[in-house]
């Protein structure tokens, strides 16, 4: 799917580690607003690709457009100041700090990126952009525990809200729901991508849990073996026989069925 | 800056002791200054530790601090007290910002044990040179204050009191600073602080930099108090453990710590030494694995829980 109005555009990504190809041809152009899912089992590239576009992997060959600039060759500060954020497979935040340490450290950085890093941190302007923040991601009972002595999820959404102040036009989540439980999936993506849809941020994000993708997402991109074998709406995508062999499993969609 | 409860029991206790030690004995006045010239280099360390790195190399800038109290005084007849104590930060804090370099790129045990092989250098330096002193290092002349030299120790007892109060509310005022803050932040998670968009490098080169300001600082007051530099009790490895010791002493819970830690470490080895002279390290190895073992957060952490009371960070 191409289109002039891209705000991130891919061109022949290749990504090798000696001899294994963790991600090649990746061609792909995402528009501003979207909310993609990123689908494929383990090993697919799905991650890779995440990390190449925030900066964390630098890809062997390629290019990656945002806005028109290009993001190869830049650190995972660059990209950040840019305007491309990310959560984590694995949620990284301050554990020894409480939630709302954790997320006025992420409020004063993204306020001044760093550059008044030798003013008071506490200050009246922040506090209220931090109730604020408490407030949308519903984090406010847990507002002073510590994040070591937190469930999951709610690690989850602060980290997220965390990737989130810097008001990022594009973000990239890595498994939002990976450790919650079914019963608290929907509840958790509903209060994600209600606070993201208020603030028009473009989402990508990678997905297992194909409940999630088919509620969540206007569009897909199907990785198999480091490629992108399927970028379509989730019903079709969700319908092709290649997603249905090589992604999902033809048994889980026949009982599906 | 003064608003919080630290920095009004900090003016207040440097008030107490800066009077008390008008009436105090001399070998109290004496243990304060020691105590207080060390808990400078303490302070440093300790913002180095919140953000999870411990310099076994310190002494290095504890020395060059010193030296350069010394040379001023030997080449240069310097004896100013404010001027000896501003060449001993600056040469420290210069030295500290271009290892700086090289040490925000390390963690763990490779950040430590690079220290402790740049302070050997600068030890194996001194040793071997004359002009430096060699073994015997200098002595140095007593301090004058704006010219006037002054016929007791008070003067710089109060000094360095002073001196101790400033670096106190200035790291105080630091810990709360966006930088400050990012001590914990980046000892718990760095990916986090660089996806964040703030240079993890550049949070840790400033710390360091601090540590080796205050440590250059400690080794010109302590200079200034002993009268004497020499290399074995300025920079060798020793000192660095011994500074390493005072720090997990005294507690990374707040900045009154390194002073009580450090007064608590004078008295400490004064009495071990007079109670067992040829074993008094013992007394400081049992004391050290006391702590360890059960004040893990060190002095602080028992005033804390005395008082009931959680620390303000």
């Amino acid at each position: 799917m191409r289109n002039s109005s891209s705000i991130l555009k891919v061109r022949n990504l290749l990504k090798t580690f000696g001899a294994v190809v963790a991600a090649k041809d990746i061609n792909v152009d995402i528009s501003q607003g979207e909310i993609v899912g990123i689908i494929g089992a383990n090993g697919a590239g799905k991650t890779c690709f995440v990390n190449m576009v925030t900066g964390y992997l630098a890809p062997t060959e390629g290019s990656i457009k945002f806005e028109g600039a290009e993001l190869v060759g830049l650190g995972t500060r660059k990209i950040t100041h840019a305007g491309i954020s990310r959560s984590f497979q694995v949620s990284q935040v301050f554990h020894s700090m409480t939630v709302s340490e954790n997320l006025m450290i992420a409020l004063a950085i993204a306020n001044n990126r760093g550059a008044d890093a030798l003013g008071l941190m506490d200050t009246p302007d922040l506090r209220s952009k931090l109730d604020e923040v408490l407030k949308r991601y519903k984090l406010e009972p847990q507002k002073d525990a510590t994040v070591s002595a937190l469930a999951q999820g709610v690690r989850k959404l602060l980290d997220i809200a965390m990737a989130v102040v810097s008001k990022p036009r594009i973000l990239l989540l890595d498994e939002p729901t990976s450790g919650i439980s079914v019963e608290e999936k929907f509840d958790f993506m509903d209060i994600v991508m209600g606070a993201l849809k208020e603030d028009g941020v473009t989402v990508l994000f990678v997905e297992h849990d194909m409940e999630i993708v088919e509620r969540y997402v206007s569009r897909v991109l199907a990785f198999y073996q480091g490629e992108i074998i399927a970028d379509m709406p989730p019903k079709d995508a969700l319908a092709d026989k290649k997603v249905q062999e090589f992604v999902i499993g033809k048994e889980h969609h026949k009982k599906k069925k | 800056m003064f608003n919080d409860r630290t920095a009004k029991f900090l003016l207040l206790a440097a008030l107490v002791i800066c009077v008390g030690g008008a009436f105090a004995p001399n070998w109290i006045v004496n243990q304060f200054m020691f105590g207080f010239s060390r808990a400078l280099a303490i302070l440093g360390l300790m913002v180095l530790w919140r953000t999870g790195l411990v310099s076994f190399g310190h002494a290095f800038y504890f020395g060059l601090g010193a030296y350069a109290v010394a040379i001023l005084d030997s080449k240069l007849g310097v004896s100013d007290v404010f001027l000896r104590l501003l060449a001993g930060a600056v040469v420290a804090g210069v030295a500290g910002f271009l290892i700086g370099f090289i040490m925000r790129n390390y963690r763990d045990i490779f950040f430590a044990m690079l220290n402790t092989a740049i302070s050997m250098v600068l030890f194996g330096i001194v040793v071997k040179t004359e002009s430096l002193g060699s073994t015997d290092g200098f002595a140095i002349s007593a301090s004058t204050i704006f010219g006037l030299a002054p016929e007791t120790k008070y003067p710089l007892f109060v000094i360095i009191t002073l001196v101790g109060l400033t670096a106190a509310l200035a790291v105080n005022f630091y810990l709360k600073t966006t930088f400050g803050k990012l001590t914990t932040a980046i000892r718990d998670n760095e990916i986090r602080v660089e996806y964040l968009g703030f240079s993890v490098a550049h949070a840790i080169h400033l710390k360091y930099t601090i540590s080796t300001i205050l440590a250059g600082g400690a080794g010109a007051l302590m200079a200034m108090s002993l009268g004497q530099v020499d290399p074995e009790s300025m920079i060798n490895w020793t000192v660095s453990g011994e500074l390493v010791f005072v720090t997990i002493l005294s507690g990374p819970g707040n900045v009154i710590a390194p002073f009580i830690g450090s007064l608590v470490f004078e008295v400490l080895r004064t009495y071990a030494f007079e109670l067992a002279p040829q074993a008094w390290q013992l007394i400081m190895g049992a004391t050290f694995l006391t702590i360890i073992f059960f004040l893990p957060g060190g002095i602080w952490s028992l005033i804390e829980k005395l008082g009931g009371k959680k620390n303000e960070k």
